[in-house]
């Protein structure tokens, strides 16, 4: 942590960078605000890296990386994947941007710890194991693998796989497929449930687009649902049919681009669990075309632009299980 | 849609203009039958089918949808076909994964010498989706009748 | 007049007043967040602080159908589908969401009069509940408003043995008739004894202390010119989030749907956090989010105060606090000002 801080203070004094992009301290201790830091004294006062700091920072730099100077960015092993997908796609202006890795043991979801039955949290501390709530109500401590949210709790690399300097050591990619359980568990459903399963998730979506404004794959500069000439612009879902539009058509959009970074997840006021529906694509890609980790490298065409002459055809579709 | 107390669905097919559009045609004048429930959109290319057109269609109405498009190889531009092939797979995937029902989407490669697959591939498909009765899981209520 | 259950017939209860009209009430869901639903035999009370939507919803959902035209040649016809409303009670309101409504009334129910908020004020009785267990995001006390006896038409408060009730208005004195059978009549002791205790834990609250003075003191052109503004809004991602949960924001888009064979005219939610937010034919008002993003705590801070007496257009409820997806919210930006 203090580490961060210093290596920032660092570049920014000796004029590599003009200024620093990471997480701000909020009220309590987990309430991170990512923000744009230019002096020394700031950083001192604010900058913070810890088990709290999970948004991820690369979108941002589609705007701060078109600014004057460079810019130093931390990452997380996660975002460099989402750093590296906006690279490809011309998002982001390399040569402005001096990336850190910065290691990541998995970040403390505040809405989990709430779902543990915490009331009223007013500070909590990490280290490493332990995590320590203190709540108006008297402070308790659980175990830090608890207390992850769903992004982190079967996070998929902890290698950083696109960085100018590294902090800390570089880890390994998570080859267990324990991400896609609750997708095969899902498949294994009947088709009646499936659809009862996520009747009830999307019917509670209320269409505040957060999930479209925090996804790194989502950076069009005019998105369809607010192109009026679309057809299909919409402020908020009126019935069951717009409700599963928005997010069919929005996971579409990114199939293949998705780099299963789980923000939409980790931000949804409503808790649905929006990761699913674009690991589902990644799981599809990888079976019907070869396993593909979007973000691994910024050569690779996505899976959508490409295609094989072999290719399954549409029909394997119904010639899998889960159809009763 | 009810039709004199009889349920008819009603199906979408997109049809490519090279192909599946001339086998459609083919059909028609060796006079071979297929149901009136099928309404014809001709594109052209399958690859034009955008995924908002299979739910738009399914919004306004549609019980099934189906595409058409000439044999991967055979594109008239190519590779339309093969991208429309990964394309609709997924999509197709992702709408069983939701819940609706398999059976209302289809991709069958027509050319335009297939007219007696036409045919087929139409009734078969109407058939399969007039037993699934109407489409109930991605309807709007607002565009009923 | 003080009233009294014992809690362990509170079905009971619902069951009476189901049995009339519609019951809404928070109810916990399988993810442990509340949210309000129409009771039905077996349904329990959330224990949760609050709901993670606020209960404006009943009076100004998210969409609300206003009228259908019906297009044939050059004719339009236009089709009134305003239909009788029947009457509700939502029970379980806090304190904040209560005073939510008179917030709403002052913009829906000026002239000119929203019927559609209207008709359905008229029909809902809202039945309001005390907090005891107050979370750290809480700042109601900001606003004035006192979390342990909420307005309402009728206010309860839940102690482990009794629910205890209170009618504020003549809507709520008939709510009570109507499940008189149910009640006895009770001295408020219990409740004075609650209110105390938990007053106690709302002054140490974590923003017990937060001023809003700035606000009154400065003027809006000193407040609006503020370079603190760029700073704040820097990292919105411009979602709705904020606005779409929060129990007073009521900014609408009115919209048409193109049903293949009609026109249907509707309203929707709208959240000036969005880039088309108040875009006319010529322009957008407000082209960068720094100035979104000021609109809505202006709003908030200044120009509602500002038409009404100084009454804050924001509750404290906290909502915004717990949603933020970059934790962004109205404390902070309160909190920034003050700090001169």
């Amino acid at each position: 942590m203090q580490e961060v801080k210093d290596r920032a203070k660092q570049l920014l004094a000796d004029g590599t960078v003009n200024r620093v992009v990471g997480w701000k301290a909020g009220e309590f201790s987990y309430d991170i605000t990512p923000a744009v830091f230019t002096s020394a004294e700031e950083i001192d006062k604010d900058f913070i890296y810890n088990d709290f700091c999970a948004p991820n920072l690369s979108k941002y730099l589609i705007k701060e990386s078109r600014k004057e100077g460079k810019l130093l960015v931390f990452l997380k092993p996660c975002d460099t994947y989402s750093f590296n997908q906006l690279l490809k796609e011309h998002r982001i202006l390399r040569e402005n941007v001096y990336v850190i890795g910065v290691p990541c043991t998995g970040k403390v979801d505040i809405d989990t710890v709430r779902a543990m039955g915490f009331q009223g949290i007013t500070g909590m501390e990490s280290d490493g194991e332990n995590v320590t709530v203190h709540t108006l109500y008297g402070d308790k401590t659980v175990l830090k693998a608890d207390t992850l949210g769903d992004k982190c709790k079967t996070c998929k690399s902890k290698k950083h796989v696109v960085y100018d300097e590294l902090i800390g050591e570089d880890g390994e990619v998570n080859t267990d497929g324990a991400r896609f359980e609750l997708v095969e568990k899902l498949e294994k459903m009947t088709a009646d449930e499936r659809f009862e399963f996520w009747r009830g998730e999307l019917s509670k979506c209320i269409r505040c687009n957060a999930c479209r404004n925090v996804c790194p794959a989502c950076s069009c500069e005019n998105c369809v649902f607010d192109n009026p000439a679309s057809g299909i612009q919409q402020r908020a879902a009126v019935n069951s049919f717009e409700e599963n539009m928005f997010h069919l058509i929005r996971s579409f959009h990114v199939a293949g681009r998705c780099t299963d970074c789980g923000e939409c997840t980790r931000v949804c006021p409503q808790n649905i669990p929006l990761h699913l529906i674009n690991r589902k694509y990644i799981k599809d890609i990888n079976e019907f075309y070869g396993d593909f980790q979007a973000g691994e490298d910024t050569e690779t065409r996505a899976p959508l632009n490409a295609y094989t002459f072999d290719d399954c055809e549409p029909g394997i579709v119904y010639s899998r299980g889960g159809n009763e | 849609m009810q039709v004199n107390g009889e349920f008819r669905p009603l199906i979408v097919a997109f049809c490519c203009n090279w192909c599946s559009y001339a086998g459609a045609d083919l059909a028609g004048t060796n006079r071979l039958n297929y149901p009136a429930d099928v309404k014809i959109i001709r594109v052209p290319c399958s690859c034009r089918v955008n995924p908002m057109f299979v739910l738009r269609a399914f919004q306004r109405g549609a019980d099934g949808v189906i595409l058409c498009g000439c044999h991967p190889g055979d594109c008239h531009y190519t590779s339309g076909n093969y991208f429309t092939r990964r394309r609709m797979t997924l999509l197709f995937s992702m709408l069983d994964f939701m819940g609706i029902e398999r059976e209302r989407t289809r991709v069958e490669w027509v050319s335009a010498a297939e007219g007696a697959k036409f045919a087929k591939t139409m009734n078969e498909f109407c058939e399969a989706v007039a037993k699934l009765g109407e489409n109930k899981r991605l309807e709007d209520l607002r565009c009923k009748k | 007049m003080m009233f009294r259950l014992p809690v362990n017939r509170l079905d009971d209860l619902f069951a009476a007043v189901s049995a009339v009209n519609s019951l809404y009430l928070p109810v916990d869901g399988n993810d442990g967040r509340a949210s309000y639903k129409k009771w039905v035999e077996g349904t329990k009370l959330s224990s949760k602080l609050n709901t993670v939507r606020s209960a404006k919803d009943f009076f100004f959902p998210q969409t609300t159908n206003l009228c259908d035209f019906n297009v044939k040649d050059k004719e339009i016809e236009v089709i009134d589908i305003r239909a009788d409303s029947e009457d509700f009670v939502v029970f379980g309101v806090r304190a904040c969401d209560a005073r939510s409504f008179t917030i709403l009334d002052k913009v829906f129910l000026a002239d000119p009069i929203d019927s559609y908020y209207a008709t359905k004020r008229e029909h809902g009785t809202i039945v309001t509940l005390a907090c005891t267990r107050p979370e750290e995001n809480c700042f109601c006390n900001v606003f004035g408003i006192d979390m342990t006896s909420p307005e309402g038409d009728a206010a309860c408060w839940l102690t482990d043995e009794y629910l205890y009730i209170n009618a504020n208005t003549g809507k709520g004195t008939a709510f009570i008739d109507s499940i008189k059978a149910l009640l006895e009549e009770c001295s408020d002791e219990d409740v004075k004894a609650q209110q105390t205790t938990v007053k106690e834990i709302a002054g140490k609250l974590p923003f017990a202390g937060v001023s809003t003075d700035y606000f009154k003191k400065n003027t809006l052109l000193d407040i609006f010119n503020s370079e603190k503004w760029e700073k704040l809004s820097e990292s919105c991602l411009a979602c709705g989030t904020c606005t779409f949960v929060c129990p007073t924001c009521q900014c609408y888009d009115i919209k048409d749907f193109n049903t293949g064979h009609g026109i249907k005219r509707y309203r929707t939610w709208d959240s000036c956090m969005y880039a088309d937010f108040t875009k006319m034919a010529a322009a957008n008002s407000r082209n960068t989010q720094m100035q979104r993003f000021r609109q809505r705590f202006m709003h908030k801070l200044v120009y509602f105060p500002d038409n009404n007496n100084g009454e804050f257009g924001c509750v404290g409820c906290g909502r915004c606090l717990s949603r933020c997806p970059i934790s962004m919210n109205i404390i902070k930006v309160i909190k920034a000002f003050e700090e001169e």
